[in-house]
């Protein structure tokens, strides 16, 4: 079966090289091409990452496209996520055998392999129709891991070359790829990422026993030196090319191998912290397999959980949280009832109340129940005039939450001497989430062995 | 007594009017656009003559006071069209040449965080557009698409759409609205169509292939949603109902 696979690529791959050089316009087979669509994106759409922001690539010389503006989500799926780039395998043959994957070697699923041809056409003719914002281009590993990322740099150099597009290029790193093809990718690309998938070093040799974590690291290692090296040579000679402007990112698939809320967002501050990771990504596993190391199929997807990570995520990036504040050894899971900064406040009720006309930006924003918008609102707003209690509840800041947090000049809106508890109840009791329903099933999910954090 | 002044409904007859209202220093004034003017009995109404170059010096005379934020600000809750935002930006300019710097940011005056609110409108509709517009290619090789926003915020997304499709014609159509914008590969011009309704729905008028795009696209739309994490409430949030009419993911095969 292995060899059939191989040797069906092979004869793909010389078509693909035949078509280049000859450049022989054939016209599409839409038929073929809309099978390969459905498999490889079918196959493609468990990696979340849907960022198009962040680059700063310009339109030059009248060519096709620009991405130097902010993000554009062009639609929603049914599921609520956002559609912004063209998120396909370029095939999901693969050697490898990943538990948690769908396209996993031992999986008995229908196989497919895109030209690199078929994808920069499909890429430029959905861009210019303003379906997308560029491509997102991912592949199972197909003879080696140099083998796939050459490609992967292939069709990236050809939309930038022949075709002149400067839409949103985000490729994946292939585990294992060379340094040289690394380095070419992001000149190419504006995003680089390789997912760590599995958080857990235990959880990677149980679930990917193919896989090192070494592995992973290292082109990530690799994209983070040569962002700063670019960046420094920019400096001074102004016309070395941007690389890998968008950053690089990754994702850890969460619930499929036990780690605790804290472990994974450890790791998480880590890789912020150690690699510049412009994003990380959680994506609640789904269950896809009867393998019984995983959540059986059927097992609900840990939405609510995803979610809470996400604000955990957002706190550390955008309020000056420290991730030893939200989660830690008497807190290594984050509540499910309510979100991770009211959770820290009732922990720490000694800090309250802060005061809504004198506190700096980073108090206002520990505020629960005020967003970074309404601290910037605050902060204008009371250069002319002492706000009042009306004043924030017309400013939209939610008041359920916050007035338990708060005073304005010094008078109370409703700061007593409560119990982190009474207050819990009374903010419960006033809201309405529409996550309550989830609440049961999912704190059982996940009580079982818990394995300590690291760090 | 209120006075009230009528205009045309133009941006250029909203500025001439501030211009007049100043020039004639009232203090209790309303303005009205003439499409939605009701006139009454107690108040006296008078109709305003847009003059293009008082209102350009309106225009340019409005930076002393106003940040280049504000003057952004202006022009997009200008076009909301909803009702009263003529009022909300007088007060908003009075006050900033009274008090000689721009109160943009004065959040707990109940009118600037209305204007505020109006310029958020503005832009997430603008957002949606630069978003929700799907081109389809005609026989002639122009991508062609239709919209129907909530505000006018045609002549808002020109600037976007100019930079990203430097190499293809192009005409986006306000059906609501009646107008469009046409790019050559050069400029971009205002134009408006005499056959809408058939150009929108005749298949003949489009290539061959664009049918077949549409397709892979919708298809490519289906595949990549997770139905294990089915939120329809989310779906819609994002993508409400009253733009499904033109987004070729959604319409139904």
């Amino acid at each position: 079966m292995d060899i059939f696979q191989i040797n069906r690529w092979n004869i793909s791959f010389l078509v693909d090289y035949f078509h280049i050089f000859v450049h022989i316009p054939i016209a599409m087979d839409f038929e073929r091409i809309k099978e390969k669509l459905n498999i490889l994106a079918d196959a493609a759409k468990y990696d979340v990452s849907c960022s198009s922001s962040g680059s700063k690539r310009k339109n030059t010389n009248k060519g096709l496209g620009d991405s130097s503006g902010m993000g554009i989500c062009h639609s929603y799926t049914e599921d609520g996520r956002c559609v912004s780039l063209l998120k396909i395998l370029l095939t999901n043959h693969c050697i490898f055998d990943c538990a948690y994957c769908v396209t996993r070697k031992s999986n008995d699923i229908k196989r497919a392999a895109f030209k690199v041809q078929e994808v920069v056409d499909l890429t430029i003719a959905f861009y210019r129709r303003n379906y997308i914002e560029g491509l997102f281009l991912s592949s199972g590993i197909f003879k080696s891991a140099d083998a796939t990322m050459e490609r992967l740099v292939l069709v990236a150099k050809k939309l930038r070359e022949e075709e002149n597009f400067n839409g949103y290029i985000h490729l994946k790193s292939i585990p294992g790829a060379s340094d040289e093809l690394m380095r070419e990718a992001g000149l190419y690309a504006d995003r680089l990422s390789v997912n760590i998938e599995i958080p857990s070093e235990q959880g990677l040799k149980l679930l990917a026993p193919d896989k090192k974590r070494e592995d992973f690291i290292k082109p990530m290692e690799k994209v983070k030196n040569e962002i700063i090296q670019y960046k420094e040579d920019r400096k001074l000679i102004k016309s070395t090319p941007i690389y890998a402007p968008a950053g690089q990112s990754t994702q850890m698939i969460i619930g499929a191998s036990g780690e605790t809320d804290a472990e994974i967002m450890y790791h998480s501050a880590f890789f912020y912290k150690k690699y510049n990771m412009k994003r990380v990504y959680y994506s609640g596993y789904i269950p896809i397999s009867y393998d019984e190391r995983l959540p059986a199929i059927g097992t609900e997807v840990p939405m609510l959980r995803e979610n809470r990570l996400y604000q955990t995520d957002w706190l550390m990036r955008f309020y000056g949280f420290d991730v030893r504040e939200l989660l830690n050894k008497d807190h290594p899971n984050l509540d499910s009832d309510i979100d991770p900064k009211l959770s820290w406040a009732l922990r720490n009720l000694h800090l309250f109340p802060i005061d809504v006309n004198t506190a700096d930006r980073s108090q206002l924003a520990r505020i629960p129940g005020v967003g970074m918008k309404s601290v910037y609102k605050i902060v204008q707003a009371r250069r002319y005039r002492q706000l009042n209690v009306e004043h924030l509840k017309a400013m939209g800041i939610a008041m359920n939450r916050a007035k338990y947090f708060m005073v304005c000049s010094g008078k109370s809106i409703d700061f007593k001497d409560r119990t982190a508890a009474q207050i819990k109840q009374l903010i419960l009791s006033n809201s309405n989430s529409k996550f309550s329903s989830a609440y049961s099933q999912q704190l059982n999910l996940f009580t079982s062995e818990q394995t300590p954090i690291v760090a | 007594m209120i006075k009230i002044k009528v205009y045309d409904g133009s941006f250029e007859g909203f500025l001439t009017t501030v211009f007049e209202i100043f020039e004639e220093k009232i203090l209790e004034v309303q303005i009205q656009n003439q499409l939605h003017a009701s006139p009454n009995f107690f108040d006296s109404t008078e109709m305003v003559h847009t003059n293009r170059q008082i209102a350009d010096r309106v225009w340019k005379g409005l930076s002393k006071y106003c940040s280049k934020k504000g003057k952004s600000h202006i022009y997009r809750a200008f076009l909301s069209e909803q009702g009263g935002t003529e009022n909300i930006l007088l007060h908003y300019i009075k006050r900033c040449i009274d008090e000689r710097k721009c109160i943009l940011q004065d959040y707990a005056d109940p009118q600037i965080l209305k204007l505020a609110q109006r310029v958020k409108k503005v832009g997430r509709e603008k957002h949606r557009m630069d978003a929700f517009v799907r081109f389809k290619e005609t026989k002639d090789g122009v991508y062609f698409a239709v919209i129907e926003p909530d505000f006018n915020v045609l002549p808002l997304i020109i600037p976007h759409f100019k930079s990203r499709y430097a190499d293809q014609q192009w005409i986006i159509y306000d059906m609501r609205r009646n107008y469009g914008v046409h790019y050559n590969l050069e400029d971009v011009t205002q134009i408006t169509l005499d056959r809408t309704p058939q150009i929108t729905t005749n298949p003949s008028f489009f290539s061959s292939e664009e049918k077949s795009f549409e397709l892979l696209w919708r298809n490519y739309f289906k595949s990549t949603n997770i139905a294990s994490r089915k939120n329809h409430t989310l779906h819609q949030q994002h993508v409400p109902k009253r733009y499904w009419k033109y987004l070729s993911e959604k319409i139904p095969d």
